[in-house]
C-alpha cells in the first residue's frame, strides 16, 4: 500500500472580514481618543454598529480532512470561492490554518503563479537559480539540472538575455520548467497550464504524468479545466464553499462538480435582442410527457423546447442544438431544416428518439442562424444528465462502454 | 470530528488514515509559540541569501550608464556639498581633522545605516506578491539586504579608506588612527544590527500602519542630524551631549572617527549602551517580525 504524503486533519481557516485596524495611525488615534472619551466611534461606516459580529467572519474552510498517496495526482475543483486557494496557501505554508493540522511527508514545492519571484532584469539564468532557490533547492541541486531546465523550457539561445525580453510563453515555460525539475515529492499547480501554447501545455501534462507515474511523485492540481483535470488526476476533491464536498475518483467528482453547478435547472429564459432580426427566447428540457427535468435516464426520451422570436419575416432561418461532454468534446449538432418566418413567436422542439448517450453530465449549446450565419449562440450553463441504466435489449454495464450506447444491427450467421 | 452528509466518505477515508503513524517530515499546525523561529531552516536557506544579495547587485546597477560608479559618486558629491555648507558656509568645527576626511567617513558610515534601515523596513510592502506566493524563512529577506548594503559600503569605504591614506602619508594634523582601528569590524557589526533591527520592527508596523512609510523618510533625515555626522559630538554643549548620546548610533560614529583619526569623543560606558540597545531590539524586533510574518498574508 502506498504511504500517505499528505494528511489533511479537520483544517479550517478564518479570515477576519472588514477592516481589522483603519490602516493608519493616526486614525486609531482617534478612534481611541473618541472611545474613550464615550463618544461614537468617528472611524466606523455609517449604519454599521459593531466592528465585530458573526458576519464579519468568514470560514474559507471548514473541517476538511483527507489524504494524498504517494504518487497520486490529485485534482481540486471547485468554483470561485470555493477554498481552493486558501487549501493551497495552506499547504505551501504561505498563512496558517486556524485549527487543525497538516502532516507532509517530503518536501513539497509550488507552482501558483508564473513567474513569480523572477526578476525582470536577472538573465535567463540567473532567474533559473533564484527560482529554484526561492522553491527551496540548494544552488549546486540547480546546477546538476541546469541543463535539463533549459532544454525542456527551450529557451537555451536566450539563457543571457534578461527575461524581461522573453515572450510570455518563454516566461511560463521557463518557470514551470524550474519547479518541475526541482525533484519534490510533492508539486502543487494552480491554473499555470492557462497559459502557453497547445504544445508546451501537452508537454506540461506528460510531465506531470510522468513526475507521478514513473518517479512516483505526488501531484496536486487546482485548475478550471476540467478537461485536464480529467486527463491528470485519478483522484479529486471538490470544494464548495469551504467544505469538502466530494471526494474520490476524478470522473465522479467531476460529474457532482456540474450537477451542482447547474442546480438542476430546466428552464431558461433569454434577454430579448430587440436589435437582432430574430433572438432566442426560453429553453424549456422536458421529458416525453412535458414534465420540465434536466436529470435522465439514458434511455429516456427527452425534449429540448427553444423558443424563439422573429421580428421580420425571415428566410433560411435555422435553429441549432450541439451537445458537448464534460471533455468538451463536441460529440453531436443537430440542425433544423432551413425555414421562413412571419413576425412573432416561435417554439422549435428538438425530440431525442434515438441515441443513448453515456452516463453523466453534458452542456448544451443552442444557437440561431440565418443564411449559414450565426446571429446568436448561448452555450454557458445549461446542462442535461444521464444516469445509468441497464439497457432494455443488453445485459451489459453501460459504464465505459463509449460515449454512445445504441447497438448496431448485428446479424450472426453461420458460414 | 464533525459528521456532515458527506460522513460516509470521510470515515471510509478514515479507515485508510490508520497507517500514517511514522515520522513526518513537516507539519502544518495553527499559529505557534512566540518564540518559535526555525534557525535551522534559515540556514538551509542560505543558498537564497545569497542569491537575494547577488539580484539586489547586479538589478541596482544593471540598466545604469555608470554603473557601480555611482556607489562612488554618491558620497564623493555629498562630501563636496557638506564641505562647501557646513564646512565653510557655516564653519561647524571637524575636531580638527580634514574636512573632506571627516564629513566622507560620517556620510559612508551613515549611508550603510540608512541603507539598511530603509531597505529592510520595505520588507513586507515590496515583496508582499512574493511572500503571498511561496514560503520560505522570511528573515531571509531583510538578511539578504543588510549583506548587499555591505558591499556597497567596502565599495564606499574603500573610498574612505583612499582618501584617509593619502592624509596619513601627507601626514595631515588631525590624523592619527589608534590600536582602536581593530574593532572597525565590530562597529559595523552594531551598525547593521541596529539598521537590520529598526528596519523589520518599521517592516512589522507597517503592514499594519501604512502611514509609518512615509514617516521613515524623513526620520531618518532627522535622525541624521541627531546623529554627530556633520558635526563632532565635542561641540554640543553638556546640556545636549546627553540627549545625543541616547541615539545608539552616536557612540558607533565616533568611536568610527576615533579609531580612524584619533579625534572622537567616546567612553565605553557609550559604546556598551549601543551594543546593550542593539541586543535588546535585535531580539524584540525579531519576534514581532516572526509574529507578523505568520498573520500578515491575512491582513494585507
Amino acid at each position: 500500500m502506498a504511504k500517505t504524503v499528505i494528511h489533511f486533519e479537520n483544517v479550517s481557516k478564518l479570515y477576519q472580514l472588514g477592516e481589522i485596524s483603519t490602516g493608519t495611525i493616526s486614525r486609531d488615534l482617534s478612534r481611541w481618543w473618541a472611545l474613550s472619551r464615550g463618544k461614537s466611534d468617528p472611524v466606523s461606516k455609517i449604519g454599521e454598529v459593531s466592528r465585530k459580529g458573526p458576519d464579519k467572519e468568514l470560514w474559507a474552510l471548514s473541517d476538511i480532512s483527507f489524504e494524498i498517496k504517494q504518487g497520486e495526482v490529485l485534482g481540486i475543483i471547485g468554483g470561485n470561492g470555493a477554498g481552493k486557494s486558501t487549501l493551497l496557501k495552506i499547504l505551501s505554508r504561505v498563512t496558517k490554518p486556524t485549527t487543525g493540522r497538516i502532516r507532509i511527508r517530503g518536501r513539497i514545492a509550488s507552482l501558483l503563479e508564473v513567474g513569480t519571484g523572477f526578476h525582470p532584469d536577472l538573465t535567463g539564468r540567473e532567474n533559473i537559480f533564484l527560482n529554484g532557490a526561492i522553491l527551496g533547492m540548494r544552488k549546486n541541486e540547480i546546477q546538476d539540472k541546469l541543463d535539463e531546465i533549459v532544454a525542456f523550457a527551450g529557451v537555451e539561445r536566450y539563457l543571457d538575455t534578461p527575461v524581461k525580453r522573453y515572450s510570455s510563453g518563454m516566461y511560463v515555460r521557463l518557470a514551470f520548467a524550474v519547479a518541475a525539475h526541482l525533484e519534490p515529492e510533492i508539486l502543487v499547480i494552480d491554473e499555470v497550464l492557462a497559459v502557453g501554447d497547445a504544445e508546451f501545455q501537452r508537454k506540461c501534462i506528460g510531465k506531470m504524468k510522468d513526475v507521478s507515474q514513473n518517479e512516483g511523485r505526488t501531484v496536486l492540481f487546482v485548475s478550471h479545466n476540467l478537461a485536464s483535470v480529467k486527463s491528470l488526476c485519478s483522484k479529486s476533491i471538490f470544494l464548495k464553499n469551504g467544505k469538502l464536498e466530494y471526494q474520490g475518483e476524478t470522473d465522479l467528482v467531476i460529474n457532482q462538480y456540474l450537477n451542482n453547478q447547474t442546480q438542476n435547472q430546466s428552464e431558461f429564459y433569454f434577454e430579448a435582442k430587440e436589435n437582432q432580426e430574430a433572438y432566442l427566447t426560453s429553453l424549456k428540457i422536458t421529458d416525453h410527457r412535458n414534465q420540465l427535468i434536466n436529470s435522465f435516464l439514458n434511455n429516456d426520451l427527452w425534449k429540448l423546447k427553444i423558443g424563439f422570436h422573429a421580428n421580420d419575416s425571415i428566410k433560411n432561418l435555422v435553429v441549432a442544438v450541439g451537445i458537448l461532454t464534460s471533455d468538451n468534446i463536441l460529440l453531436r449538432s443537430v440542425f433544423s431544416n432551413p425555414f421562413q418566418t412571419e413576425m412573432g413567436n416561435y417554439e422549435a422542439v428538438f425530440i431525442e428518439n434515438d441515441i443513448v448517450y453515456s452516463a453523466g453530465t453534458y452542456q448544451i449549446i443552442i444557437s440561431l442562424s440565418i443564411n449559414n450565419h450565426v446571429i446568436q449562440q448561448i452555450e454557458d450553463g445549461i446542462f442535461i444528465t444521464f444516469e445509468e441504466t441497464q439497457l432494455q435489449h443488453s445485459f451489459i454495464k453501460t459504464k465505459n462502454k463509449g460515449l454512445i450506447l445504441n447497438q448496431m444491427k448485428i446479424e450472426i450467421l453461420s458460414v | 470530528m464533525e459528521v456532515g452528509p458527506h460522513g460516509k466518505i470521510n470515515q471510509l477515508f478514515d479507515h485508510q488514515m490508520s497507517n500514517s503513524d511514522e515520522n513526518w517530515d513537516l507539519e502544518i499546525v495553527p499559529n505557534t509559540g512566540l518564540f518559535d523561529i526555525n534557525w535551522r531552516e534559515l540556514w538551509q536557506y542560505r543558498d537564497l541569501i545569497l542569491l537575494f544579495v547577488r539580484r539586489d547587485l547586479v538589478a541596482t546597477y544593471k540598466q545604469t550608464i555608470l554603473g557601480p560608479l555611482w556607489f562612488f559618486i554618491q558620497p564623493m558629491l555629498t562630501t563636496f556639498m557638506y564641505v562647501i555648507i557646513f564646512g565653510n558656509m557655516a564653519q561647524i568645527s571637524t575636531d580638527g581633522s580634514p574636512k573632506i576626511l571627516f564629513y566622507l567617513g560620517g556620510i559612508t558610515i551613515w549611508n550603510y545605516f540608512q541603507e539598511c534601515l530603509i531597505k529592510t523596513s520595505e520588507t513586507f510592502i515590496a515583496n508582499q506578491n512574493l511572500f503571498g506566493k511561496v514560503y520560505f524563512p522570511r528573515l531571509a529577506t531583510p538578511i539578504s539586504i543588510v549583506i548587499s548594503s555591505l558591499f556597497k559600503f567596502l565599495i564606499q569605504f574603500s573610498l574612505f579608506l583612499i582618501t584617509w591614506l593619502y592624509f596619513l602619508f601627507h601626514k595631515t594634523p588631525g590624523v592619527i588612527p589608534n590600536i582602536t582601528i581593530l574593532l572597525f569590524p565590530f562597529y559595523l557589526i552594531l551598525m547593521s544590527g541596529l539598521g537590520f533591527s529598526f528596519g523589520i520592527l518599521i517592516s512589522s508596523l507597517t503592514t499594519r500602519y501604512r502611514d509609518l512609510r512615509f514617516v521613515i523618510s524623513f526620520g531618518i533625515q532627522l535622525l541624521m542630524y541627531a546623529t554627530p555626522i556633520v558635526y563632532p559630538l565635542e561641540i554640543a554643549s553638556e546640556k545636549y551631549k546627553w540627549l545625543l548620546l541616547l541615539n545608539p548610533v552616536t557612540s558607533i560614529v565616533e568611536a568610527f572617527r576615533y579609531a580612524f583619526t584619533g579625534h572622537g569623543n567616546i567612553s565605553c560606558y557609550n559604546l556598551l549602551y549601543s551594543i546593550l540597545f542593539m541586543i535588546i531590539s535585535l531580539f524584540l524586533s525579531v519576534i514581532i517580525f516572526n509574529r507578523v510574518e505568520k498573520t500578515f498574508m491575512d491582513k494585507i
